[in-house]
């Protein structure tokens, strides 16, 4: 990639010479220490930046401040007690994280839930979806010093998660998903609620949508602000919204669905040719309105059945190898589970979204201005808990 | 070499045909074993493409990924520990661990797929968007010093995958500008992921949730005295 | 007025201190992991709003906070921050461990990198169980700590704890 690292240092170059346009407007250089609590990097994530007046010469995240140990940790556990763990991944959407994991224990044992399951799990998946990216969309605005949409967020999230909790009986971390199934089935009444919350969740966009877009501010905080060009995304293996937003075509829902229940509903993929902090918010934007729509779908084609196939009482998972990816709220999580035939994996590395989608921090961060920093990366949009495992 | 075995076990979801992406890795298999000569060692699909290589030929492999079979989008970098751990699970559990007596379970090293050698095994997936092959690619690693050559020229995002590695397993990627700690503390000790690294909460304190698996007193042949009707 | 300092604070004027100290804590959130979602929900959201017990969130530095809130896991590489920050905070000042990891560690009792709880870092006053705890949990903490503090005994406070070294 020496071309894009030439093509950055050009850019570099080009900015600090505007700035020396004045001679004296010319500063030392200082170091700018943003973390490790901070309210702008939402959790624990520490920015150490090397600063040329206000522009940023180099940038550098220090992670680890949440480092739990999640792939040690499940080398000691059995895997029903592996969900419990891996819940905690991404905290904003909790039961997205156990479904890859559960998939790719049941593609080890060779089962697979009953239909009935799968569409409930696709639309937990889609609710906890919703669930994260709506305090990704009201907490960019307070990046920006525009507090009213995290009240919004706050405000409309809570049906979200009143939805979840009615089902799996946890407002944050389900633990709902099952080898082979989903504990329990939905409550009475449940499905009806569901869909006037879509409903809610839908005017909070266009409120949303409202308020930001357009919004002067907003648009000259936020255009051309952080590109990342599709390549440079690509090679640092950013997924999700960040990568669509850079105008790749690529979602695993629609091109890999591997055991969920995508394959039956009527939705799109957005992108955005832009590739700037302006498109990363205009896409999850977009995929939260699409996703109210296929909790309807998924919830108006429902099929019967049982929502629990036959497995044993002591879940040994048969020695083998499976990589099992999801397009989780955040971007591809995947899990590549190694099995030795006992009651414990092996071995589970952990492809978390996050830690990919800021991997680029570094690389995009040079040559911004310094509150550039803070929309930057809450345009990425990460959990800590995501990166740092 | 690359037998196609049970390639209808990836598509739980069933509507699309297998045969698309079949075509795609038996290509694949060609082109590496093209590039790579002797270095390929193994392969083998199911859903994706293992590959394992020559660790010497860790790097070129990247490259041929990237440039010629269009895997442009970086997954993970990672690596296993194939030594079963000295500890068991730690849980005391006689179901898990008998704590006396001679050791009953088999602590010779035993590989995943496409087989292994040597106790640590470094591994990589990358993926081509456009067509959806995702290959794994494995590589053993010598026992003594184990190190790699570095896969940042070929995918900028092996960074910080390779620092992780570095911490957790005590890999070495030659030529990595960067090699530190990442997630630990300075002045941590160890590699926490490799097997023979123990979890010393564990042996101070039995596991917790040991009384889970007593059973229920109801599930008990006899019920407790006076319990009965 | 020396009356603090004497250890002779007529009752009355300890209710009426307490009652004011009570009704104006001003809130200094660590917001560590999950549970600091769930203090956001109680501190940030309309529905809970923590205002109307008289606790204000977010100063702007913990040098003008009263309590603290440590939220979510605390791990190794994250202490001398949490200390250095607890140091600033101006006494009389009060610590809420908020979720199971600040408690004990929580999930994470095993692992190699968390501490096992905030406690064998810096004094807790009220533990809010839950993984995480519910915002109403943290309310209701928050309530337990004003009692404490309406009972509590000025003078004996000024004094200090004594310090004991084992």
């Amino acid at each position: 990639m020496t071309f894009t690292e030439r093509e950055q240092q050009a850019y570099v170059d080009a900015a600090s010479a505007d700035a020396r346009v004045n001679v004296e407007l010319e500063t030392e250089g200082m170091t700018l220490n943003i973390g490790p609590q901070h309210p702008a990097t939402h959790g624990t994530l520490r920015i150490v930046a090397r600063l040329d007046g206000e522009q940023v010469v180099a940038a550098e995240p220090v992670m680890g401040y949440m480092h739990r140990g999640y792939e040690k940790l499940a080398e000691v556990r059995t895997y029903p007690q592996v969900t419990t763990l891996i819940n905690r991944i991404d905290w904003l959407g909790s039961f997205a994280n156990e479904v890859p994991f559960i998939l790719a224990a049941e593609r080890l044992m060779d089962i697979e839930a009953p239909p009935r399951a799968q569409w409930i799990r696709t639309a937990l998946f889609e609710l906890s979806r919703i669930a994260n990216i709506s305090l990704f969309l009201g907490d960019m605005g307070v990046q920006l010093g525009a507090l009213t949409p995290v009240f919004f967020a706050f405000r409309d999230r809570e049906f979200v998660l009143n939805q979840i909790e009615a089902v799996t009986g946890g407002r944050f971390h389900p633990n709902f998903d099952r080898i082979g199934g989903l504990k329990d089935d939905l409550p009475a009444g449940w499905i009806a609620e569901t869909k006037s919350v879509m409903a809610k969740m839908r005017g909070f966009c266009d409120e949303l949508e409202d308020l930001l877009m357009g919004n002067e501010i907003f648009e000259a905080r936020t255009r051309g602000v952080g590109v990342i060009p599709d390549h440079v995304a690509a090679s640092f293996g950013l997924s999700g919204a960040n990568l669509r937003a850079a105008g790749v075509d690529w979602d695993m829902r629609r091109d890999n669905p591997c055991g969920l229940a995508y394959e039956s509903l009527d939705w799109k993929v957005w992108t955005h040719p832009d590739g700037d902090s302006f498109a990363r918010y205009w896409v999850r934007l977009q995929e939260t309105r699409e996703a109210t729509y296929m909790v309807e779908q998924l919830l108006d084609g429902l099929p019967s059945g049982p929502i629990m196939a036959k497995v044993p009482r002591i879940i040994k998972v048969p020695a083998g190898e499976a990589y099992v990816a999801t397009e989780n709220p955040l971007g591809v999580m995947g899990y590549y589970v190694v099995s030795k035939g006992e009651l414990a994996p092996f071995r589970v590395k952990i492809r978390s979204a996050s830690f990919s989608n800021i991997s680029v921090v570094p690389w995009v961060l040079r040559g911004v201005y310094v509150p550039d920093v803070i929309t930057i990366l809450a345009s990425l949009y990460f959990i800590l808990g995501d990166i740092d495992r | 070499m690359a037998e196609p075995t049970s390639a209808i076990a990836e598509t739980d979801g069933g509507a699309p045909s297998p045969t698309p992406l079949e075509a795609l890795r038996a290509e694949a298999v060609e082109t590496l074993g093209e590039a790579l000569g002797d270095a390929l060692l193994a392969t083998h699909a199911e859903g994706d493409l293992w590959v394992r290589v020559e660790h010497q030929a860790w790097q070129q492999v990247g490259y041929v990924l990237r440039d010629r079979l269009g895997c442009l989008w970086f997954d993970f970098l990672s690596a296993i520990d194939w030594m079963p751990s000295p500890f068991g699970r730690d849980m005391d559990a006689e179901q898990d661990w008998p704590t006396g007596g001679p050791d009953p379970r088999d602590l010779s090293i035993e590989s995943g797929v496409t087989g292994g050698e040597t106790r640590l095994q470094v591994f990589a997936r990358v993926m081509n968007t456009q067509t959806g092959l995702g290959v794994i690619a494995k590589a053993d690693l010598p026992n003594e010093n184990p190190a790699v050559p570095t896969w940042i020229p070929v995918y900028s995002g092996a960074n910080w995958h390779e620092r992780e590695a570095w911490e957790m397993f005590g890999i070495a990627f030659v030529g990595h500008p960067d090699l530190r700690h990442i997630y630990l503390p300075g002045e941590f000790e160890g590699h926490p992921l490799r097997k023979d690294f123990p979890l010393l909460a564990r042996r101070v304190k039995p596991w917790p949730g040991i009384v889970d698996v007593e059973g229920m007193p109801a599930e008990g042949e006899e019920p407790p005295a006076g319990a009965g009707q | 007025m020396g009356l603090i300092e004497s250890g002779k604070m007529p009752a009355p004027l300890t209710k009426l201190l307490n009652l004011s100290r009570k009704y104006s804590l001003w809130v200094y959130q660590w917001g560590l992991a999950c549970c600091a979602i769930e203090m956001g929900a109680a501190f940030g959201s309309p529905r809970y709003d923590v205002m109307r017990l008289g606790v204000i969130p977010f100063p702007a530095s913990p040098r003008q906070a009263d309590l603290v809130v440590v939220s979510g896991t605390v791990t190794d590489k994250m202490v001398p921050s949490l200390l250095r920050l607890y140091e600033q905070m101006p006494d009389p000042k009060y610590v809420i461990s908020m979720g199971s990891c600040a408690n004990c560690g929580g999930p994470y009792w095993d692992s190699y990198s968390v501490t096992k709880g905030v406690d064998q870092i810096i004094p807790v006053d009220v533990y809010v169980p839950g993984c995480p705890p519910r915002p109403e949990a943290l309310l209701e903490g928050i309530v337990l700590l004003q009692e404490r503090i309406a009972n509590e005994d000025i003078a004996a406070r000024w004094r200090g704890d004594p310090i004991v070294v084992e």
